[in-house]
Order: structure tokens, then C-alpha cells, then sequence
């Protein structure tokens, strides 16, 4: 057998990124055994949709791109893009939101700025902004949880959800939509926080099932982390300044504004911690930059829910962040071994 | 064990499979004496050895073999006994695969030792000759990078060493060669350390190895036990790259060894466990490093374990003796897996740094699957051992956007391979790295040639244009010279007495000079013949008058012109220097005009044999050639037997050659892009069109040496004015060259590559190449202050660095409006804004080094003056002879009358008194002055170094005369003071030069 000649290193440790992507969608089944549970079908539904659609739509634009199918479709980016899509829309979307989504994300958001790794912006939130901007309707008309009914497992069955989502008739699901706690909150007109609580039947029957939501995020989040997915920077910076921020100002004004705890578990407050903020590919690089990236997701969230026109705020609040991941990343370098200082700036 | 030392923690890290067991089964044993030996020249950093063996000779075990040529070398030794058969190019274990200068000795097979001797008592040796033994032994680092010890011993005397630290991490995977040396020699290393710790006095001794050689850490604290030596175990975690230098003095001490710098600078000088064993081999039985411990390992490698392997065995031997399966051998690695090197050839030798040789099989080290896109998951940064950010470097390097991979500490990275074994997307981040770094040299390299050529030209065109100044100011000069003659001339017109002809005869004016007064006395003799004319025709008065006059000019101008012409035609008269200089140039010129005429005559052979071309074209440049060259060869002869004495005048048009050069060169680009196109089209004229580009080539050589020849012969007449700044600006570049290659090299040594051995010959090379420059700028500069005052020099400088500064402001400012308004333009102008910060520390540093510089020379001349004070002695001859004439003139002013009187022979008396009094101090202050130049030319300063100075300190009153006309009112007062100041200087120079003339 001839020798062959490469430089070093000659050890390499076994793993692909398809293995992290992986790890990353199993991570997110906390979460979606959540939404099912509380939300009923749709969220199942709509991920499923949503990841046949995403698989393929990748594989023609790579083939069309002229690049190895199989190869880029085993990264397994695409199916993470769209789980985690699917987690954040409505459970009653009609099925031609999804595919609307999936085409910006995919098609637009990723492929045509070079595919994975390339892409600015997280392409799951521009989607979403892009849907929440273009079908306000359709995409505020939450799923109500089964608790709200009183009468145990009453979410809509799955056959009537799904022709609610595919169906070209709009099926009878009235009695099953609801807004979010989030926009109930925001469009409380002339109530004060602690009034909304005992005004709003719905909203104070509903809390719990955001809360179980947000605590499988948690979960997934933390195995993430455990598995050196990431690293807690982000996650940490992210919340870590939506409570302090939340905090002022219910310090402030308790009746003006809503408790931390309250921004903390509703909403997609804790996707985004987990499985949007994270997204390496459009985050900060460095720890510190992690830092900074995460505190201004949470600090932008809680400026745009408070005084903004839409309810949540994530995507928006990641997609700003997105924008400034290389103006971050010019100032945070890390000090490099034998260095006093770090370097700084452009040059 | 516990650690008694506090173990501090790097940044990442990665923990791969260690694969160590494998191969520590088995205890160490000899590897069988190779039919073949094969020594590469340089096994170590820095030059190779030089052979000092013949081929054909015989020799012994631990024979030197080649010789350290240079500071950092190391001898070779032979490793058996045997016959030189061949000293040759032979594949040796590099990185660049490339082959290298060997030594190959046929063993004999009986392995007889040379006669060797240890010290007895090596602590009665003084430490140089101790380093000197060590290093007669050929002890180089055996770590992986093969730094000669010896240099490293010397540590001792420029710096502190406050730490000792002896690495024994054997970080890699694989390799136990120091596990297993620990093991079974943990005396020989004690004693090693015990050697380096005389020689260095260390404050504190620690031994770095990591917690998975248990065995080899009890064995070391047994052998402890039973010596005198105080030194810390200290246990670290198994962590790769803890056997990193910098990473283990991270570990061991919490410093970080500054970027740029090395350990030592920090107080800490690192040695290899393995190269204490060699130091105790060579000192304690004088053994030379012939031998080290190599692990054999690898899947295909069916007996896995450390040998003593004396070096220059082939791999080839190595594994036949370690029974490896050469069909499952995919992969034959010198060194770890993650640092070390590929080969392809089994018949490179083991040298002194070669640790471990994996024979991998595929299952082991597959090929690496195609690299996937980077998601910047930022595994690389968390295990980076540098705090780099590896992903970000990857993208610098992928876009060639190499400034930011600079700017993100590039160079700063060990190429540890941490990053590459982490990346899931497993992308080659090494690769791109090393590929970005090589770019970079290679731009800076480009860059640092055409700033040197930069700096070169302006400096040769402000020469140029001082030149043309001083040329300009002393024909102004020598106007007014005239005009002040030509007023002298009219004041002796009205005398009798005709003074121009002693004028002219007593001071030898130059013949320029002559000639213009000759024409001046024509022009003038014209206008009187004119007046005298008009006189007469209009019947004036004072006719006569005229007339005389009108004689008396014409008189004069043929007095004028005769002295002209004699002047001319008097060949003892010129310049002495001349002929020696234009001599030169006149054997340059005569020999290119041969040459000339020689390829013209060859073209037009060529043309005829051809039938091609314009051959009487070619036959009429032959002939003005020929012409040509009979006019230079005529003029050279005669300028050598000194009948011509004009040759100083011979123009020397470079300007001229240089466009021609420069014409040619496109001719020749021309016609080379055409002889391309022809060739790549497959025209049949392409031999032809070769052979004109071709000629064409010569052609443009021929001017490009003509042109050379006359620069070096123009270089050689304006020798003694050296042009400093364009020796700075060689030196910068050559110093900026040096800092390039050292760290060049202290990467390489850092990061254990092979490549660099020839990088630090070549740091030597450049070291010395600035060495010189520097001596020589010195001597030029030593001159050009002792003479020159130093003031000027500063206060122009000062005016650049104020100038400088203002400009780094704008350039800041301007910066950072674009950095507000987001202009692209931003990070260009922060490089601008960079190198101008950069000029302006040079500038700054100048000055400081010019103003210690002149405070040095103060207090030098005032020891002068103390020890001798010359100043005193001058003014007491001056006071004497002040005297002297003041009674003389009183003694002249005495009327008749008065001479007879009695006070009149006071004064005589007193004259005479005065005169020997004058006579005495004017021989004391001579005397002095004697001694002086004496001791002057005692210590080197000849007149040679006094011209120099002469002339360079008049160079400096031009230049601050110059200074003065530009400067605004207000400043120009302090600059008169200089100009006076520098005036003294200049003329005291010069009386000096006339007297030591004398």
C-alpha cells in the first residue's frame, strides 16, 4: 500500500455537523411533546409539513446549485429550520403559511446567500417575521389550550385539524383559537397588569400550559448544553437581561408592566433562548460576544413587547441582533495567549 | 503524589485518544545495529554541520562527523563504526518532503567506540567550557524542534532565569518515549537536570508531566529520594497541548510568555526531559548524542515499543525490526498524530529530534471526510489553546481577507491541530492557517522589497536634488567671486600696478574661472574699443584717455587668455583624485562598448547567416560601434598614461541609459508576449520570435550592466559623503527582514516544525547581513555627529515628528468620521492610521536616540577638554600674538624722532620678548595639538575619517544655511545661531584637516 502524505493533524474526532443538528432536533422534542399535549395536533402537523416541505426544497436547490444532494442534505440544517419553525407558528396555520415560510426560509433566507453557514440572518425567524408582517390574522390566532375548557382532553381531534389546517374551507375551529397571553396582555386597554389577571378568564386559565411549555424548552435547552451543543453564554445573557429589565420596570410600575416571571414563560421567551439565539451561524463569535448578542435579544424583546406593535417579539429581537453579530464580533476578540489586551475594532 | 506547586490552567484544549498502553508494554531495548547510516547535516534548528570527514574514511562510534558552523548548530557524530561512503542528497524527515544534504556511513557491524572521556567533576569546570563540552557532544533539544542546548545553557548569563522547567508532558498521543525514559533512567535525568541547574541557576526547578504516566512519576520520586536536588514534581491534568512550551509554562507558572517574545524573556528556559538524559550522557561519560529513545507504534506495527535507536537508522530498519505489516500501513507518521509529519519514503533516517514513528493503519487514520460548511458552532475557539478564534481565522483565510486574520492573531497560533480534531464539520482549519501565514510572509516579504526600493529611490532623488542645490550655491558662489575680482580689478585699474595677472597666477583658479575672466576681459576691451569709437567719431574729449585705456584692456585680455590657455594645456594641474575614479569608469565604458560591438557584430553574423533583418542597418551600427569603441579605448589608454587629464568630464548620462533600459524592457516584454501567443497558437514562427526575445534579453542585460557599471563607478567617486539615510533605509528593511524571519522561526521552534532549522540559518544570515549594515551606518553616523551638531539633526527631526503627529491626528480624525458614518473606506484608513502611528514611534525613537547620543558626546568632550584643554592654549597664542602686533604698531607709529628714544628700545625689547613669549605658546598649543592628532590617529581616526567629517560638516552648514532661507522670521534667529555654530564647527574641522595635511 502506498504512503500517502498529508500535514498534520492526522487524528480527528469522529462527529459531523449533521450529528450536532441532530442532537439539536432531539433536544426540541421536549418541547414539541409539549405543545402537542397542551395545543393539541397543529404544532405536529405543522412540523411535519413544515420538514417535507423544508427537505425538499433544500434538495432542489442544491441540485439546482450543481452540489451533492445527499451530502448537504445529511447536515440535517434544513429539518432543524424547520422543526423549529413549526414550533413557533400557530398550530391552526393553514398549510399554505407554512409553505410560504419554508420557501423564504429556505430558498430565500439560506440557500441564496450560499446555504449553510453563509446565511446573516436565522433564516426560522425571517420567515416568521416575514409571515407575521404579511398574515397578521393567521398568524395571532393562537391554539387554546385543552385546560381552558375544563373538561380534561378537549384539544380538536386530529382529523379536524387537519382539514382546519388543510382544508381550502376554514373549518369550525372559533371555539379552539385564541390570542396569546403575550397579546392579551398588550392590548389589555385600559386595565392595569393586575386587573388582567382577574379580567381576563383566558388568560389566567391559560398561563399554565405556557409555563409547561417553556420548562420543556428548558429542559432541551439544558441537555443542549450538557452536550456542548453551546455554550451558556447566550442562553444566559439572553434571559439574564430580559429579568433585569422586566424587573425594573415592574419595580417601577407593578400595574403598568408584567412580572419577569410572566416574560420569562410566555411567549416563545424560551425557544428563542435555546434554539433561535443559539443558532451559531448568525450569532456572536466570541464568548463575551455571545454575551452582548444575548443581552440585547433580551433587552429588545422586552422594548418591542412593551412598546412595539406586535405581541412577541422574538424573531424581530434576534433578527436585529443578527444584524449586529459582526459589529460584536469586531469588538469582542478574545485576549489571545501572551497578549495584555485584546485586540479591538476593524483593522 | 500530591502537587506541591500550584497548577494553573490554559485556555482549551482537547483530550484525544491517548493510545499510549500500546506501546509501554514492552521495557526499552537497543534496536539492532543498521547495515546503513544515514546522517542528515542538519538534524537540528539553525545552519547544518559542515562534514569534516572525507568519503572513504573510516569511522568510529561517536566520531565527529561534521562540524557546528555558527552560533546555533550542532555537531554530528557518527552513530557506528563504519565507512563514509557518500555525502549526498538523501530524503531526510521534513515537512517539506524535500531532500536534504546527508552523511551515509556503511557500518561495519562492530560498533567500536571512539576513545571518550566524561569530567570527573564537572562543578571545578568554568560554565564556558562545561557549555562548550555539552555542545562539542551535539546536544540539541529532542523535544521536537532540535534547538542546539548549548545556546540555550548560555541563558544564564543575559538573563534571569527564575524557573527552570523540564517538560516531560509528552503530550501527543502515542508517543511514550520520556514515559518510558522516566521509567527506567530517572538517575541519568536527574543528573541531566542537576547539569543544566549548575549551569543556569534556576531559582526553582519543576518537572511538568501529566497524571497518565503514574509509573514514570513514582520512578522519578524514588530517584528523587536518594538526590540532593530540590526540585517540584508537578503533576498536571492530561489535557493536549499541555507539552506545548507556552501552554506548560501556562500550567506550571500561570505567565504567559508575551506574543513575539520567548520564554526566557520571562525569566523561564524550558528543556526537554529527554535532552537531560543526553546533557548527563555527554558530561558524565563524554558520550556524544548518537542515540535516542524512539516509540514504534501503530496499528501496523505488530511489536509496539520504545527502542534506543541510534540516529541516521532508517525507518526502514526501524520497522522490520518492530515487524510491521507494511500491507496495513497506510500511513507513516514521524512524530504525533496530531503535530506530526507524514512520509512517504522508509529509508529517511531517525535524527535527534524524531520521538515516534506511527505505522497507522486505515481503521486508525482514515482520510478525513470532505470538510462541510463552517456553522461557526465555536467548538475550535473553546478548545483553542492560543484563544484565538479559529472559525473567524478560517473565514479570513477562505476570503484572503488576511489583514483581519491578522489582526485576529494569526500568527499567534501553535498549529496544535486542536481546532482541526474538534471541527465537526471537519474542515482542515490547520491547513488554512498555515496556507494564510505563508500568504502574509510572502506579501510582507513583497511589501517590505518595494518599501526598501521606495525609501532607496527617494532618498537617491533628495540626494539628487541636494546635489543640484550645492552645485547651484557654489556657482552663486563663485559669481560673486567674480563679481568681488572684478571690483578688485577696477580698484587696480586706477593703480599703476597690473594685480590681475599676480591674481590670477598666485591662486590657480580653476579654468572655468580663467576662461570666464578671459571673456570678461574681451567683452570688456570690446565696449572700450566701441567708447573709444564713438569718442573719436564724435570728436569728444578724453580721446587719449580711452585710448590708454583700450591698451590697457587689450593688455589684459591677452594676459587672461594666455592664462587661460595655459592654464588648459597644464596637465600637472588637475585634480589628483580624478584620474583614479574616472578611471574606472573609463575601462567600464571601453569594456561595454566592446561588448557592444562585440553582440552587434555577432547580430549582424547572425542576420547574415540568416538572411534576415536589416542586415545594413546592423553593418552601420557596427561600424558607429566600432568607432565608439576605438573613442573609449583611446580615451581610457590615455587617461591611464595620464596624457588625458579631462576625464572627470566625461559625462556619465544615466538618465539617459535608464530610459533606454526602460525601452528595451517593453521591447522585451513585447516581443515575449507575442513569442507566447505564437507558441500557444502553435505558430511556426515562435523558434524565430524565441530567438529575438533573446537577443533582445542581451540586449537589455547589456544596458542593465552598462547602467550598473556607471552607478557603482558614480557611487565609488561619491564615496566619502556616505548617504546615511539610504544605508537607514537599508537597514530598516533588513531589520524589519530580521524581526520577520525570528519570528518566523520562534513560530517554527514553537510549534516543533522541522522547517526550522533553515529558517534560523537564514536569521543568522540576515542577523549578520544587518550587523554589517548597522557598523556601517555607524561609522558613517559616529562621523557625521561628531561633526555635524547635533542640534540640527534634532530640531529637524522634531519638526517630522511634529509634522508626523499632525498628520497621524487627520489621519485618526478622518478615521474615525468614517467609522461613524460606516464608510467602507474605515478599515483602510486604520491601516493608514497604523503605519503612520508606526513612522512616528521610528521618528520619536530617533530622536531619543540621537539626543542620548549627543549628551554622550558632551560629556566625552568635556573629559577631552579637561584632560587637555587646547581651547586655552589657542587663545593664549592668540592673546601672544594679539600683543605682539599691537606693539609693533606702536613701535610704527613712533615718529622719526621718537625711534631714537629710550621708548623705543622698551618697545623693541619688549617686541622681542613678546614674539618668543608667542613663539613659545604657539609651540606648546602646536605641540598639543601634535599629541592631539596623534592619539587621534592612535585611535583610528585617520585623515581619511577627518576629510569625511570635514566635508560632512560642511555638508551640514549648507544645509543649515538652506534651513535658514526657508525658515519663517520668528524661528530664524535660533537658526542663525545654529548655522554660526555648525560654521565653527566646520571651519575648526577644516583648520584641523589642513594642519594634520601638513
Amino acid at each position: 500500500m502506498s504512503l500517502i502524505r498529508i500535514t498534520s493533524p492526522h487524528a480527528h474526532r469522529s462527529g459531523s455537523t449533521g450529528n450536532v443538528m441532530l442532537t439539536v432536533l432531539l433536544a426540541t422534542l421536549p418541547g414539541l411533546a409539549a405543545m402537542t399535549f397542551f395545543f393539541g395536533w397543529g404544532t405536529l402537523i405543522q412540523v411535519i409539513w413544515g420538514t417535507l416541505l423544508a427537505i425538499s426544497l433544500e434538495a432542489a436547490v442544491v441540485k439546482l446549485r450543481g452540489r451533492p444532494v445527499s451530502f448537504y442534505l445529511t447536515d440535517y440544517s434544513a429539518v432543524v429550520t424547520a422543526v423549529l419553525l413549526g414550533l413557533a407558528l400557530p398550530p391552526f396555520a393553514p398549510w399554505w403559511v407554512m409553505t410560504v415560510g419554508i420557501i423564504v426560509a429556505i430558498v430565500i433566507a439560506k440557500q441564496m446567500y450560499g446555504g449553510m453557514g453563509s446565511n446573516p440572518f436565522n433564516p426560522a425567524m425571517v420567515a416568521y417575521a416575514l409571515l407575521l408582517v404579511s398574515f397578521p390574522v393567521q398568524m395571532t390566532s393562537w391554539a387554546a389550550p385543552f385546560v381552558m375548557s375544563g373538561e380534561g382532553w378537549a384539544v380538536l381531534s386530529l382529523s379536524d385539524t387537519l382539514s382546519a389546517i388543510f382544508s381550502s374551507i376554514p373549518a369550525a375551529i372559533d371555539g379552539h383559537t385564541m390570542a396569546t397571553p403575550l397579546d392579551i396582555m398588550r392590548h389589555r386597554g385600559g386595565f392595569t397588569t393586575e386587573e388582567m389577571w382577574t379580567e381576563s378568564t383566558l388568560l389566567a386559565n391559560g398561563i399554565g400550559a405556557w409555563h409547561a411549555v417553556s420548562a420543556a424548552y428548558v429542559m432541551g435547552g439544558v441537555f443542549l448544553l450538557y452536550r456542548k451543543i453551546f455554550t451558556w453564554h447566550t442562553p444566559v445573557a439572553m434571559l439574564g437581561s430580559l429579568t433585569l429589565i422586566s424587573t425594573l420596570f415592574f419595580l417601577i410600575a407593578p400595574d403598568q408592566f408584567p412580572d419577569p416571571f410572566f416574560h420569562l414563560t410566555v411567549g416563545a421567551t424560551m425557544l428563542g433562548a435555546f434554539f433561535i439565539a443559539t443558532d451559531p451561524v448568525t450569532s456572536a463569535t466570541s464568548n463575551k460576544g455571545k454575551l452582548w448578542f444575548g443581552a440585547g435579544i433580551g433587552l429588545l424583546i422586552f422594548i418591542i413587547r412593551t412598546w412595539g406593535n406586535y405581541p412577541d417579539a422574538v424573531a424581530f429581537a434576534v433578527l436585529l441582533m443578527n444584524l449586529c453579530a459582526p459589529f460584536i464580533d469586531q469588538y469582542t476578540q478574545p485576549r489571545s495567549y501572551g497578549h495584555a489586551k485584546p485586540n479591538r475594532g476593524a483593522k | 503524589m500530591k502537587n506541591t506547586v500550584r497548577v494553573h490552567s490554559f485556555h482549551g484544549g482537547i483530550h484525544p485518544p491517548e493510545n499510549k498502553k500500546q506501546s509501554t508494554g514492552a521495557p526499552i531495548t537497543m534496536a539492532p545495529v543498521p547495515s546503513r547510516i544515514v546522517l542528515p547535516l542538519q538534524q537540528h534548528i539553525g545552519l547544518p554541520a559542515d562534514p569534516v570527514v572525507k568519503v572513504g574514511e573510516r569511522v568510529l562510534k561517536g566520531q565527529l562527523v561534521a562540524e557546528a558552523i555558527g552560533r546555533i548548530s550542532a555537531n554530528i557524530h557518527a552513530s557506528t563504526s563504519g565507512v563514509v561512503t557518500a555525502i549526498e542528497s538523501h530524503p531526510v524527515p521534513h515537512m517539506s518532503g524535500m531532500p536534504a544534504d546527508c552523511l551515509i556511513i556503511e557500518a561495519d557491524g562492530n560498533d567500536e567506540w571512539i576513545e571518550h572521556q566524561g569530567l570527573e567533576d564537572y562543578t571545578q569546570l568554568p560554565k564556558p567550557e562545561l557549555i562548550e563540552f555539552i555542545r562539542q557532544a551535539g546536544v540539541a533539544g529532542m523535544g521536537g524542534a532540535g534547538f542546539p542546548t548549548d545556546v540555550k545553557l548560555h541563558l544564564g548569563d543575559d538573563h534571569i532565569v527564575n524557573t527552570l522547567i523540564i517538560n516531560a508532558a509528552e503530550c501527543e498521543p502515542y508517543i511514550t518515549a520520556d514515559d518510558m525514559l522516566m521509567r527506567e533512567r530517572a538517575e541519568q535525568i536527574l543528573g541531566g537536570i542537576e547539569i543544566i541547574a549548575h549551569l543556569l541557576k534556576p531559582l526553582h526547578i519543576m518537572v511538568g508531566i501529566e497524571d497518565n504516566k503514574p509509573q514514570a512519576i513514582r520512578a522519578l520520586h524514588a530517584a528523587l529520594d536518594n538526590s540532593t536536588l530540590n526540585l517540584d514534581i508537578v503533576i498536571t491534568p492530561t489535557k493536549y497541548p499541555s507539552g506545548g512550551e507556552k501552554q506548560l509554562i501556562k500550567l506550571l507558572t500561570g505567565i504567559e510568555v508575551p506574543s513575539g517574545k520567548i520564554p526566557a524573556d520571562v525569566g523561564i528556559v524550558c528543556q526537554n526531559i529527554g535532552t537531560t538524559t543526553a546533557i548527563f550522557k555527554a558530561v558524565t561519560y563524554g558520550e556524544p548524542l548518537i542515540s535516542r529513545i524512539v516509540t514504534v507504534t501503530g496499528q501496523a506495527a505488530r511489536h509496539k515499543q520504545n527502542y534506543e535507536v541510534r540516529i541516521g537508522t532508517r525507518f526502514a530498519d526501524l520497522l522490520d525490526h518492530s515487524d510491521v505489516d507494511r500491507e496495513q500501513m497506510y500511513r507513516l507518521i514521524v512524530g504525533g498524530p496530531m503535530m506530526g509529519i507524514t512520509v512517504e519514503d522508509e529509508q529517511i533516517p531517525v535524527i535527534k529530534t524524531t520521538n515516534c514513528v506511527i505505522a497507522g493503519s486505515v481503521q486508525e487514520m482514515p482520510p478525513q471526510p470532505p470538510a462541510q460548511a463552517c456553522i461557526r458552532c465555536g467548538m475550535c475557539e473553546q478548545v483553542c489553546p492560543a484563544e484565538l478564534l479559529p472559525q473567524q481565522l478560517h473565514w479570513f483565510a477562505k476570503g484572503r481577507e488576511f489583514d483581519k486574520a491578522r489582526n485576529h492573531n494569526l500568527f499567534d497560533c501553535i498549529e496544535c491541530g486542536a481546532c482541526s480534531y474538534i471541527c465537526p464539520s471537519n474542515i482542515p482549519l490547520v491547513q488554512y492557517y498555515r496556507f494564510a501565514k505563508a500568504e502574509i510572509r510572502k506579501e510582507d516579504a513583497e511589501q517590505r522589497k518595494s518599501d526598501h526600493a521606495r525609501i532607496r529611490f527617494e532618498a537617491r532623488l533628495e540626494r539628487l536634488e541636494r546635489a543640484k542645490v550645492e552645485k547651484e550655491e557654489r556657482r552663486k558662489q563663485r559669481a560673486a567671486d567674480a563679481a568681488r575680482a572684478q571690483a578688485a580689478k577696477k580698484d587696480a585699474a586706477l593703480t599703476p600696478k597690473p594685480a590681475s595677472t599676480a591674481n590670477a597666477e598666485s591662486s590657480e583658479p580653476d579654468l572655468k574661472q580663467l576662461k570666464s575672466n578671459a571673456a570678461i576681459a574681451r567683452t570688456k576691451l570690446r565696449q572700450a574699443e566701441k567708447a573709444l569709437a564713438n569718442a573719436k567719431d564724435k570728436g569728444q574729449e578724453g580721446v587719449d584717455t580711452l585710448q590708454a585705456t583700450v591698451i590697457q584692456l587689450q593688455e589684459k585680455s591677452d594676459k587672461a587668455e594666455q592664462a587661460y590657455q595655459q592654464a588648459q594645456n597644464a596637465p600637472a594641474k588637475a585634480p589628483v583624485a580624478a584620474p583614479a575614479s574616472s578611471l574606472k569608469d573609463l575601462k567600464n565604458n571601453a569594456a561595454i562598448a566592446r561588448t557592444k560591438l562585440k553582440k552587434a557584430e555577432k547580430q549582424l553574423a547572425d542576420a547574415e547567416a540568416s538572411g534576415e533583418g536589416d542586415i545594413s542597418a546592423l553593418k552601420a551600427q557596427v561600424v558607429t560601434l566600432q568607432e565608439r569603441t576605438a573613442k573609449a579605448t583611446e580615451v581610457y589608454e590615455n587617461a591611464e598614461s595620464g596624457k588625458d587629464n579631462s576625464a572627470p568630464a566625461i559625462a556619465l548620462d544615466t538618465s539617459g541609459l535608464e530610459a533606454d533600459i526602460v525601452a528595451m524592457q517593453g521591447k522585451v516584454d513585447k516581443a515575449e508576449t507575442a513569442w507566447k501567443t505564437a507558441v500557444e497558437s502553435g505558430s511556426p514562427a515562435a523558434d524565430k520570435m524565441a530567438a529575438g526575445v533573446a537577443k533582445l534579453k542581451d540586449k537589455l542585460t547589456a544596458l542593465q550592466d552598462e547602467l550598473a557599471a556607471i552607478k557603482n563607478a558614480s557611487i565609488a567617486t561619491a564615496a566619502p559623503v556616505i548617504d546615511t539615510c539610504e544605508l537607514e533605509a537599508d537597514i530598516v528593511a533588513m531589520q524589519a527582514k530580521v524581526d520577520k524571519g525570528e519570528a518566523a522561526w520562534k513560530t517554527a521552534l514553537e510549534s516543533g516544525s522541522p522547517a526550522a532549522d533553515k529558517m534560523a540559518a537564514g536569521v543568522t544570515k540576515l542577523k549578520d547581513k544587518l550587523t554589517a549594515l548597522q557598523d556601517e551606518l555607524a561609522a558613517a553616523k559616529s562621523s557625521a555627529i561628531a561633526t555635524a551638531a547635533p542640534v540640527i539633526d534634532t530640531s529637524e527631526l522634531e519638526a517630522d515628528i511634529a509634522s508626523m503627529q499632525a498628520k497621524v491626528d487627520k489621519g485618526e480624525a478622518a478615521w474615525k468620521t468614517a467609522v461613524e458614518s460606516g464608510s467602507p473606506a474605515a478599515d483602510k484608513m486604520a491601516v493608514g492610521v497604523n503605519k503612520l502611528k508606526d513612522k512616528l514611534k521610528a521618528l520619536q525613537d530617533e530622536l531619543t536616540a540621537i539626543t542620548t547620543k549627543s549628551d554622550a558626546k558632551q560629556d566625552e568632550t568635556q573629559m577631552q577638554s579637561e584632560a587637555l584643554d587646547m581651547k586655552a592654549l589657542k587663545q593664549q597664542v592668540s592673546i601672544m600674538r594679539t600683543k605682539l602686533k599691537k606693539a609693533e604698531k606702536q613701535l610704527a607709529e613712533l615718529s622719526e624722532d621718537e625711534k631714537e628714544s629710550a621708548l623705543a628700545s622698551e618697545l623693541i625689547a619688549e617686541i622681542d620678548q613678546l614674539k618668543l613669549r608667542h613663539g613659545t605658546a604657539k609651540t606648546t598649543y602646536d605641540t598639543a595639538e601634535a599629541e592631539l592628532i596623534a592619539a587621534a590617529a592612535q585611535e583610528g581616526i585617520d585623515l581619511k575619517q577627518l576629510k569625511i567629517d570635514a566635508a560632512l560638516a560642511r555638508a551640514a552648514v549648507t544645509k543649515a544655511e538652506r534651513a535658514l532661507t526657508k525658515a519663517e522670521d520668528d524661528g530664524k534667529q535660533t537658526l542663525e545661531e545654529e548655522l554660526l555654530a555648525i560654521r565653527a564647527q566646520a571651519e575648526k574641522l577644516n583648520a584641523t584637516l589642513e594642519r594634520f595635511s601638513e
